[in-house]
């Protein structure tokens, strides 16, 4: 996949883009001095390259009664040649399971987990994550805080 | 909060598409505009909607190589958690900053437009702050979001 040329304008929408997504096109233009029309045929255009694949709803899960965020990081056993395919279709079945992320590293897979409350996360562990496929490592991270999770790329 | 059926139903769909209109989002629910109104009006005043999140393709964009870093602290009760995470929250690279508990003290998300440009960030920004000790870094292949319990 090659990398789309940019050119000022189109950043400078991206950019504020990224820091309200809400925004209306009219008060995007006038932030980045432009007509409406124009802004509209850029974003448009980005949206029809694949630039901007759409946006998102944040959920808070803790205001849903999730108080527990664990990240688990997993070494599978790459003796199996399914090991990748297996985990990966087993752990999508698990709700709990925020996001999958695989790596190159010294860890295989990374699974970020939520639960209501420790004796929730235990049950949870035991049953649903211990029981996944071709397994032989797991070593659990306790979320303590987000500093910063605005996830906007410094374009 | 407890959540009913439309409720989830609202935020599956906003997970999805967080620009879908209310009349959209209402018609495919059987429910009048005012009241998907007000049901979303009362996930965002309850929290549970904590905002919305402009989706880019990173590698289309430029940024070819995003890297998940551990990293412990060497020097602890020296230097002030508060310092270390504002300094390293305004690296503009630095997506995500999560103190944590277990084998490091944070895990910070990393972009950069390549390997060569990740060394540059992890060398020249980050190993150069205060207290930084032991980092381990994962480079990310590839990443799912799922729905959640809802």
């Amino acid at each position: 996949m090659g990398i789309l040329m940019l050119d000022d304008m189109d950043r400078a929408i991206l950019r504020q883009m990224q820091a309200d997504p809400a925004m209306t096109m009219p008060e995007l233009a006038e932030r980045v001095g432009a007509t409406p029309a124009r802004v509209i045929r850029r974003v448009d255009r980005m949206m029809a390259d694949g630039i901007i694949a759409g946006q998102r709803a944040v959920i808070d899960w803790r205001a849903l009664g999730f108080a527990v965020h664990v990240s688990l990081r997993i070494t599978l056993d790459k003796t199996v040649t399914r090991a990748f395919d297996d985990f990966l279709a087993a752990a999508r079945e698990v709700p709990e399971v925020l996001e999958i992320q695989t790596f190159l590293g010294r860890v295989d897979v990374r699974l970020s987990l939520i639960a209501r409350d420790l004796p929730d996360y235990q049950r949870l562990y035991r049953d649903r994550i211990l029981t996944l496929p071709h397994v032989a490592d797991i070593e659990a991270l306790m979320d303590v805080a987000n500093v910063k999770s605005d996830m906007r790329l410094p374009i | 909060m407890t959540l009913d059926d439309l409720d989830r139903q609202i935020l599956q769909a906003l997970q999805r598409d967080a620009g879908l209109s209310t009349t959209r989002l209402a018609k495919r629910l059987g429910l009048s505009q005012p009241a998907t109104w007000r049901r979303i009006r009362r996930l965002q005043d309850a929290g549970v909607i904590a905002g919305r999140r402009l989706l880019l393709d990173a590698e289309k964009v430029g940024f070819g190589v995003t890297v998940f870093l551990g990293v412990k602290l060497a020097t602890k009760g020296r230097v002030s958690l508060e310092d270390f995470e504002r300094a390293i929250g305004a690296i503009p690279e630095v997506q995500t900053v999560d103190h944590i508990l277990g084998l490091y003290d944070y895990r910070l998300r990393v972009v950069a437009r390549d390997l060569a440009d990740f060394e540059r960030v992890l060398r020249r920004r980050i190993m150069t702050l205060p207290g930084v000790g032991d980092v381990e870094a994962n480079v990310l292949l590839s990443e799912e979001r799922r729905p959640g319990p809802i």
